[in-house]
């Protein structure tokens, strides 16, 4: 089925270096309209080098994106964004010292006639917002700081969220979050599937990973191990995948796989 | 809808449940940190107007301050940004210096060899090229600090020493005088000063702008059903901030011309010399003017434009600023530009009340720069800072050193106090902050 359609993002043959070290090597990973993938991996197998790529905050060194089928040019994150290409990063990457709205247009601020910065506007639209994705928050005028990790969580994802994004990259997004919450962004991702986004997923938790993505992407020391549809195989094969790079019957292995001696 | 009626709900609850005073702090939004400062001024005003015995608090003397305070103060306006995006600029004396001697040739000079002695057109052209001059030198080292990667104490470190050495060259040492008669306006005196007349049409006019800014933002609150403050909160603030504004003109106002300048001014108009003496009022000094709006644009910028956005943003957390799509190195670039820009400002008000350019002209400003930013609350860990608060540390550290003066305090002991200052301000902000938390 999917094969027909074209890939909202098609990224080939990816590879970048640190000082020698290849971070990414030859990785290729695609997602569809309306998909969870989700990538993954242990620290350091370079899945969230891969992701920054896309996101634009890294450049490649070889390798090729497209998007809608086309080859996208993204040297910086605002050519991402360009793209509709949004990142929820693992730090969240707010700035803590100003408003939830200064922090939803960080950017891409309202304006004006005059030039001015239109806050009332910014106020506004933060708070439709907000209603929508955590209807308790209340706290517009104070800086991010004085938030808690959920708030925080929030602020991030409506940040992504309010630019109409088309792809949505979210880097461990439950990693600063209580169990309540967790369960909330889980909804949240699932709401932003029925509207055909589409999301990668990084995650370190497999239970997660089995609830929400459509497809799994295991990379190790910066290299693909394989892909596989979440309904074709198991947790521990996913493990194993994971930990060895061992590959299982119903996944299509990539270059980082186990060679069979 | 419901989602307003919920909030007053809240907010009601919450209010009923504070004491007055904090109910007070909270419908009024006044900065308690701000407040402190205002009362640390008035303890230190009032302190040594006890121990001068009345010389203190006297119409002469805080027309002085304000004029001696004005040219620090206008650079701290560009410190607070410096130091929001963590960064600092120590070559912000030497800046003054250097920009100072190229005006005071141009002007004394240069410009009189083209144009003759006194041509109307001189001041404003040494202003706008010294205005470039130091827009030029500070975009120089934001851009080394931007795109070199080299940290920003040392390019200014190495400002710092490069710019004094420039101004030693300009003229081997000598002191350029006298300045162009327009351009010594700039500088305060009896001449540089607007009158009684139109002190009072700029009071009137800033107390109109107040009632008209605090109007016009519960307009835009109410236009999207945001809570806004109690009407009585409304009309204390406005009511405060008129009279503040008309008690400093009324101040400036009763600060007469030295008799000898009203005489000869008299004699000049064919005024006839009355009994009791002429008195003709200074109103406010144009240098404080300069500064006044110079605090006015930088607020706006700080605080209503994007640029001043994305300075508190990467102040904030640099790197989310950047993966947000901002050009922070440009920002950097920007902001030491307008930090050069504003030296230039403070060296025609040093040059123009001096009535010369030295060598040593803004030596240790950098310092008094700093000092007044970060007393007025700005952190040096970046991401806050306001412009009002430096100025008013600008005035806070100009008090103490013309207090010490008047009581006749030496110079080494004057250092070691301004020093020790310092310290427990940022100290006792530092305590203020870790309880508000």
């Amino acid at each position: 089925m999917s094969e027909q359609r074209t890939p909202l993002v098609e990224m080939k043959n990816i590879s970048i270096s640190f000082g020698g070290i290849h971070a990414v090597d030859n990785a290729s990973v695609d997602l569809y309209p309306g998909e969870v993938v989700a990538l993954l991996g242990h620290n350091g197998a370079g899945k969230s080098t891969l992701i920054k790529i896309l996101s634009g905050a890294y450049r490649r060194d070889a390798g090729e994106i497209l998007i809608n089928g086309e080859p996208a040019d993204i040297h910086n994150p605002r050519d991402a964004k360009k793209y509709g290409i949004e990142t929820i990063y693992q730090t969240l990457a707010v700035a803590d010292n100003v408003d939830a709205a200064a922090n939803l247009y960080l950017g891409r601020e309202l304006r004006t006639p005059w030039g001015t910065l239109d806050d009332v506007a910014m106020e506004a639209k933060a708070r439709e917002v907000m209603g929508r994705l955590n209807p308790n928050f209340q706290r517009f005028k104070e800086p991010v700081k004085a938030l808690s990790g959920g708030q925080r969580q929030s602020v991030a994802i409506a940040r992504a969220i309010l630019f109409n994004a088309r792809i949505l990259i979210m880097d461990e997004p439950t990693a600063a979050l209580g169990p309540q919450e967790t369960a909330q962004v889980g909804e949240l991702i699932k709401q932003l599937k029925r509207e055909g986004i589409g999301i990668f997923l990084i995650s370190h938790d497999i239970h997660d990973v089995f609830d929400l993505a459509d497809r799994v992407s295991v990379m190790k020391n910066g290299q693909v191990v394989g892909h596989a549809r979440t309904e074709d195989v198991t947790k521990d094969e996913v493990l194993g995948m994971i930990i060895m790079g061992k590959v299982p019957p119903k996944a299509i292995p990539g270059p980082g796989a186990m060679q069979m001696a | 809808m419901a989602d307003t009626t919920n909030t007053a709900h809240f907010n009601r609850a919450r209010s009923a449940a504070e004491n007055p005073v904090k109910r007070f702090f909270r419908a009024t939004e006044i900065d308690t940190r701000l407040l402190g400062m205002v009362g640390a001024m008035l303890i230190i005003w009032i302190g040594f107007d006890f121990l001068s015995g009345g010389l203190f608090l006297t119409p002469r003397n805080l027309w002085n301050l304000s004029v001696q305070t004005a040219s620090v103060a206008v650079m701290a306006t560009g410190m607070v940004l410096v130091i929001v995006t963590r960064n600092i600029d120590l070559s912000v004396g030497s800046i003054l210096g250097f920009v100072g001697m190229i005006m005071g040739v141009l002007q004394a000079e240069l410009l009189p060899q083209v144009l003759g002695f006194n041509h109307p057109a001189t001041w404003i052209i040494t202003l706008l090229a010294g205005l470039s001059l130091g827009a030029a030198i500070g975009a120089l080292h934001g851009m080394i600090i931007a795109f070199l990667n080299v940290p920003s104490f040392i390019v200014t470190l190495g400002g710092l020493l490069v710019w004094r050495g420039a101004t030693w060259f300009v003229t081997s040492g000598r002191t350029v005088a006298p300045m162009d008669a327009t351009f010594r306006l700039m500088g305060g005196g009896t001449e540089g000063s607007i009158g009684a007349t139109a002190s009072w049409i700029v009071g009137f006019l800033a107390c109109l702008a107040i009632v008209a800014s605090i109007i016009n933002a519960r307009k835009q609150r109410k236009r999207f059903g945001f809570p806004r403050r109690p009407v009585w909160a409304e009309y204390f603030l406005s009511g405060v901030g008129c009279a503040l504004v008309l008690g400093a003109v009324a101040i400036v106002n009763s600060y007469p011309w030295p008799t000898n300048i009203a005489r000869r001014y008299a004699e000049a108009n064919g005024i006839s010399w009355p009994e009791g003496g002429l008195f003709i009022a200074h109103g406010i000094a144009i240098p404080v003017l300069i500064a006044i709006v110079i605090g006015i644009v930088m607020t706006f910028i700080a605080t209503r434009l994007r640029f001043g956005r994305y300075v508190f943003a990467i102040g904030g957390n640099p790197e989310a600023a950047e993966l947000a799509g901002i050009k922070t190195r440009w920002v950097t670039v920007r902001i030491f530009a307008l930090m050069g820009m504003l030296c230039a400002v403070a060296a025609a008000i040093s040059t123009a009340r001096l009535n010369a350019a030295t060598n040593a002209q803004g030596e240790l400003d950098e310092l008094y720069t700093i000092a007044a930013a970060v007393i007025g609350g700005t952190s040096l860990a970046g991401g806050m800072g306001t412009i009002a608060g430096a100025m008013l540390g600008a005035l806070v550290m100009q008090s103490l050193q013309s207090g010490m003066v008047l009581l006749g305090i030496d110079s080494p002991l004057q250092r070691i106090v301004v020093g020790v200052v310092l310290v427990t301000a940022v100290w006792l902000d530092t305590v203020y902050r870790a309880r508000a938390k």
